[in-house]
């Protein structure tokens, strides 16, 4: 540490003078409307204090990030119509079963969602499907049914706007909800 | 509301002489569509001068005029005419002797009129009457006594009265809406029952936004309101009694209860209820709370509705591999589908003429409003549009309301006759779903 701050001075040192000389090649510059804060009128101390990196975030253990972060995703899609688990929807979920394993108090709500483009009712027992095709694999991954509880939204709380494939494929999902995460 | 008969004044029974001996005045409600009739629905007159907290007879005789039109007219069978082109005043006189003459040059087909006045108690009389211009005959007449605020119920009254005897069938217009008001974000958007007259008026919300709610259903008294809230973020069917604001689960369930409809009796409930992925059909009895379950196929059952009669039920169900709709017997037995062909065939309610049942139809990338009978003849589409669904019918089966959304856009509830003709949106103050239209009103 008290090497790099021996160091540092110098190098914003050579900068200058690097900017300097090539400031020359430039049109003079217009009068100055206010001088920038001189850098001699700021204790010459501040320039040293240690760790000015940025304070950098990790996710706590348990928490929902982690839980996303080791899962992959909170959410698994599906096919039009379909409450099928493609290969990625079971890779994630057996992620999330992995973590959940390893955080046996927490809680969660499986959510099924569907896209906007079925009628109000059947897309609520097709949400009702996906959650439930989500918990079931949950369950079979060993987390405890009594831990998990399913909600419907049917087409009713899409994750994206818009009404194009893209979109409806964003919203044809099941969510695992970290209780207390909502 | 209470309903007088009218003396027959004297001219009007004493036809005159000359009165040619014409074929009864009648609009043809299927073509009626095309050429509708001409109609002159001038101010009513004040009877007197008493004034309520509807304002002057004087003052209401117009309002209530304009009513009586825009009823008439959005029903596709009428052409009100221009009040504009009316030369002359209407006594009070005139309403019982009316000057035929002056309504023929008009080329008016028919004449409603009649008068208004205010009571000491604060109560409204209207007097309602239907001419034939031409034959220069009475048609209808009909008095209404009512509470002031309710004005615009005695003006779709009388506009019951004239529609019912030139079409033949009951009126509809003295109903209401109930529906779910919408705003916000898609992805988080706020939803809350409202109710209003037919024709948009006396709207007011139910509910204030904080639960997601969702497909309200008049009870058959017009009182109670059955639909499903995700209050709790358990989603549930709920009752909500007008009259007092009350609102109450109607039990708790295993799984997700939904799709509720009242039987034509009102005393049972039918609904949808999913456990563990598989959502079936079931019937409450309101007074005992008794569930009974009518299907019990590993399949999406939902959306019934009871026939008029309440002996049957209609219901969609994915059973066969897509939404098809099914009929069966109350009590849940002889399950059978009526809906074939290209597409899906969802959201079933029989109308309450029985005859028909509407239904949403998808398919090609559209969706629309149907018709089919019930025994599965007779299909025919409506409406087709982006995303058109969940109809409701009038209280006499004539119209159907629905949802309209607009590709990435609004959500509006329109209006269609069951010919498939006269699609009207019907103004709500925010984007609107999920109508429900109410019984006749007593």
């Amino acid at each position: 540490m008290s090497s790099k701050r021996l160091i540092l001075p110098l190098l914003g040192a050579a900068l200058l003078s690097a900017c300097a000389t090539k400031k020359q090649a430039l049109p003079p510059t217009p009068p100055a409307e206010a001088a920038p804060p001189a850098a001699s009128t700021a204790p010459p101390t501040t320039t040293t204090i240690p760790g000015d990196s940025p304070v950098g975030t990790t996710n706590v253990p348990g928490s929902v990030a982690d839980f996303v972060a080791q899962a992959g995703s909170d959410k698994v899609l599906f096919d039009l119509d379909s409450y099928d688990l493609n290969d990625e929807a079971r890779g994630i979920l057996g992620k999330q079963a992995e973590w959940l394993a390893r955080y046996p108090n927490i809680r969660v709500t499986v959510e099924g969602h569907a896209d906007e483009r079925g009628t109000r009712e059947y897309n609520l027992a097709l949400g009702d499907r996906r959650a439930n095709a989500a918990r079931n694999f949950l369950a079979a991954q060993g987390v405890a049914a009594g831990r998990m509880t399913v909600v419907s939204y049917g087409k009713e709380r899409p994750a994206v706007e818009g009404s194009d494939d893209a979109a409806w494929a964003q919203n044809r999902r099941a969510v695992t909800v970290i209780a207390g995460a909502r | 509301m209470r309903i007088l008969s009218l003396l027959a004044p004297a001219a009007a029974l004493a036809l005159p002489a000359f009165a040619p001996a014409a074929a009864q005045l009648r609009v043809d409600i299927n073509a009626g569509l095309s050429q509708p009739l001409p109609i002159a629905v001038p101010t009513f007159p004040a009877a007197n001068a008493t004034a309520t907290d509807a304002g002057t007879p004087a003052d209401l005789g117009g309002r209530i005029a304009a009513v009586i039109a825009a009823d008439l007219k959005s029903s596709g069978l009428f052409r009100p005419l221009d009040p504009a082109a009316f030369t002359t005043q209407v006594s009070v006189d005139d309403t019982l002797r009316p000057q035929f003459a002056a309504w023929r040059t008009l080329a008016a087909q028919a004449l409603v009129t009649g008068t208004v006045a205010g009571n000491a108690d604060g109560t409204i009389t209207l007097a309602c009457y239907g001419y034939d211009v031409f034959a220069q005959t009475e048609l209808a007449r009909q008095g209404f006594v009512t509470t002031a605020s309710n004005w615009r119920r005695a003006a779709h009254k009388c506009a019951d009265l004239v529609y019912a005897r030139l079409t033949g069938e009951t009126g509809y217009f003295d109903s209401r809406v109930v529906y779910v008001s919408e705003t916000g974000a898609r992805t988080r958007r706020i939803k809350r029952l409202a109710v209003m007259d037919q024709d948009g008026a006396n709207h007011r919300f139910l509910t204030a936004g904080q639960a997601l709610v969702l497909t309200p259903r008049f009870a058959p008294n017009s009182q109670t309101i059955t639909y499903m809230s995700f209050e709790a973020n358990r989603p549930r069917v709920w009752l909500y009694t007008l009259g007092s604001g009350r609102q109450a689960a109607i039990g708790e369930f295993q799984g997700m209860s939904f799709a509720p409809r009242f039987s034509p009796d009102g005393g049972t409930l039918v609904f949808s209820m999913a456990v563990g992925g598989n959502t079936d059909v079931y019937k409450m009895n309101l007074a005992s709370r008794a569930v009974t379950r009518l299907t019990s196929q590993p399949g999406i059952d939902t959306s019934p509705s009871f026939s008029p009669d309440g002996s049957r039920i209609v219901f969609e169900s994915d059973r066969g591999g897509t939404q098809q709709l099914y009929v069966m017997a109350a009590d849940g037995s002889g399950q059978a589908r009526i809906s074939f062909g290209e597409g899906r065939s969802a959201s079933p309610v029989w109308s309450p003429r029985g005859d028909l049942i509407a239904f949403t139809r998808i398919g090609g990338g559209r969706f629309g409003i149907g018709v089919v009978r019930p025994d599965g003849g007779g299909e025919r589409l409506l409406t087709n549009g982006w995303q058109d669904e969940g109809p409701t019918w009038s209280p006499n089966g004539r119209v159907i309301l629905f949802q309209r959304s607009a590709r990435g856009g609004r959500t509006d509830l329109w209006s269609v006759d069951v010919s498939g003709q006269n699609e009207r949106q019907v103004p709500t103050p925010l984007d609107g779903s999920d109508p429900a239209w109410s019984p006749l009103l007593p």
